[in-house]
């Protein structure tokens, strides 16, 4: 089984832009992770694309095709959908597709367009990744289910809206310096504490924001690297998946994510290392609770303990694992369909060593990138080593 | 919503809740889940069979939403709840308390109501 390399990464600006449409964001994200790629562009042999709600938000579905030309290829592409992990589940298709010897050199990405449908418009696209009948119709929004399993948390393990806001004022710190990311100034704990709540107990700073913008990468096989000379010291080591029941109310525990328990014991088997191994992690905090289940579910801490992880430290720059350099979700955006390869991409450049935070974390061999679909009903976990 | 079309089994639960004799469905191996179904979620049995849902139940966790979707707009501030029947759990939202005084293990009754924005049916609790 050949291991598979990152070649190339391109992201756009993450950010409020509704006046563009997702064709002209995904080629300015492909066109970008070729060019750094170094690849013939002639050698990509099909297109893996993630975006989920391009119905609702410029009236397109079948967007793959349209996609391949927007970046001037004439390849097979194909849309994926898993809520907010679409792009995550389109990368695990192109990693298994490399590893089984069907393809050598594949794009892969995602994008997504959300500030032309307004907040109002937003949040019911977004709600439609809930169960319709069970939880939408009882007026269950997005930023509510996470709510709803935040209180399950807080009952089950303890915590407060100040650890959450620990994580908060993190993320935002760590977007400083990215020029991508959406929201590039620091905020307080007060602040956090007192902005308007949305659905409690999360407020405003408990939630990412509604972000336009898309992210891709070029994978090849060690084999085509070779050949090419293509210089790609990243690879993908591990890749898993999980699933769960779609409505909260039917899950086992509200307090956890099983899904991406499983998701991430299968790529470390993969990859074949352990939580302990890992250095820095890219995790799906599209509110501040989802970032305490993430790093539970990715054995970092134990149950219960991720609550205060930010707050002692543990998981900020100068922590032993920091988690979210790039911004993460909260502060960098979340054009839903784009965050799974936005977070290959920021996890490629932090060990690459040519992103704004890699500073921080020296040496660094491993990392893991996380990312939820939904109430993590999806999840996708995926394993990145430096492999020279 | 598709309009003046029915969904099979979720509005013939919410027509039973109405009348006061909700339902859960229940598999050969006892486990509880919420119709439309033709298999069990938890282990695939398609032996399901009608039981009558527990009258009470308590709150397992809820939200007050402030920021909704247009179809709820005047209906905020709201409680959406995840009320434990035994069972099985129902979503929905709690009416007859003040959303402040709104807890966990508070214990409520099933019912069906209408939205204020749009008049929709939806699942709604009220203590008990
Ligand atoms: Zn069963």
């Amino acid at each position: 089984m050949t291991t598979v390399r990152v070649a190339g990464v391109g992201l756009t600006p993450f950010g409020v832009q509704p006046e563009r449409t997702a064709r002209d964001l995904f080629a300015e994200a492909g066109l970008a992770a070729i060019a750094d790629s170094g690849v013939d562009r002639d050698d990509i042999e099909a297109l893996l694309y993630g975006n989920f709600m391009g119905e609702l938000a410029e009236h397109q579905g079948h967007q793959g095709p349209l996609m391949a030309e927007a970046v001037g290829l004439d390849v097979p592409a194909t849309r994926f959908e898993a809520a907010c992990a679409s792009s995550g589940v389109a990368l695990r298709q192109a990693v298994k597709n490399i590893r089984n010897g069907e393809a050598d050199v594949l794009l892969v990405g995602g994008a997504e367009r959300m500030n032309n449908l307004g907040t109002a418009g937003a949040t019911e696209a977004l709600a439609i990744a809930a169960d319709d009948l069970y939880e939408v119709r009882a007026g269950m929004t997005f930023p509510g289910a996470y709510a709803l399993m935040a209180r399950a948390y807080f009952d089950e393990f303890g915590g407060t809206r100040e650890d959450l806001a620990a994580i908060a004022v993190k993320n935002h710190d760590n977007a400083l310096p990215n020029e991508y990311a959406q929201f590039r100034k620091t905020i307080t704990v007060e602040q956090a504490l007192s902005a308007p709540m949305i659905a409690s107990p999360l407020g405003l700073f408990d939630a990412c924001p509604i972000t336009d913008g898309a992210s891709a990468a070029v994978l090849v096989s060690e084999d085509y690297a070779k050949r090419h000379d293509i210089e790609a010291t990243v690879a993908v080591t591990g890749t898993g998946q999980g699933g769960d029941k779609m409505a909260l109310q039917d899950r086992g525990d509200l307090a956890t994510s099983p899904a991406a328990d499983k998701a991430a014991k299968q790529a470390y088997e993969d990859a074949g290392i352990g939580p302990k191994d890992v250095d820095v992690a890219e995790v799906h905090d599209c509110f501040t609770i989802a970032e305490v289940l993430a790093i539970e579910s990715l054995g970092f801490f134990e149950r219960g303990e991720g609550i205060t992880a930010a707050r002692d430290g543990k998981t900020t720059r100068s922590g032993s694992l920091p988690v979210n350099l790039s911004g993460g979700l909260k502060a960098k955006g979340h054009p839903v369909g784009a965050t799974g390869t936005a977070q290959l991409v920021e996890m490629t450049k932090l060990l690459r060593g040519d992103h704004a935070r890699s500073d921080a974390i020296p040496g660094a061999s491993v990392g893991v990138c996380h990312n939820a679909g939904g109430t993590v009903g999806s999840a996708v976990v995926h394993v990145l080593e430096v492999v020279a | 919503m598709t309009e003046n079309v029915r969904d099979a089994g979720y509005d013939d639960l919410l027509d039973a809740i109405e009348a006061g004799e909700g339902f859960y469905l229940r598999c050969a191996n006892g486990h509880g889940s919420l119709p439309p179904r033709r298999a069990c979620p938890h282990c695939g049995t398609q032996a399901l069979e009608q039981e009558p849902l527990p009258e009470s139940g308590e709150i397992e966790t809820y939200t007050v939403v402030h920021v909704a979707t247009p179809e709820f707009a005047e209906d905020t501030p709201y409680v959406t709840a995840v009320v434990n029947f035994g069972p099985v759990r129902l979503t929905g939202q709690v009416r007859g308390i003040d959303p402040e005084d709104v807890s966990t293990g508070l214990v409520v009754g099933v019912g069906v109501e209408q939205t204020a924005t749009m008049g929709e049916r939806l699942l709604i609790f009220r203590p008990r």
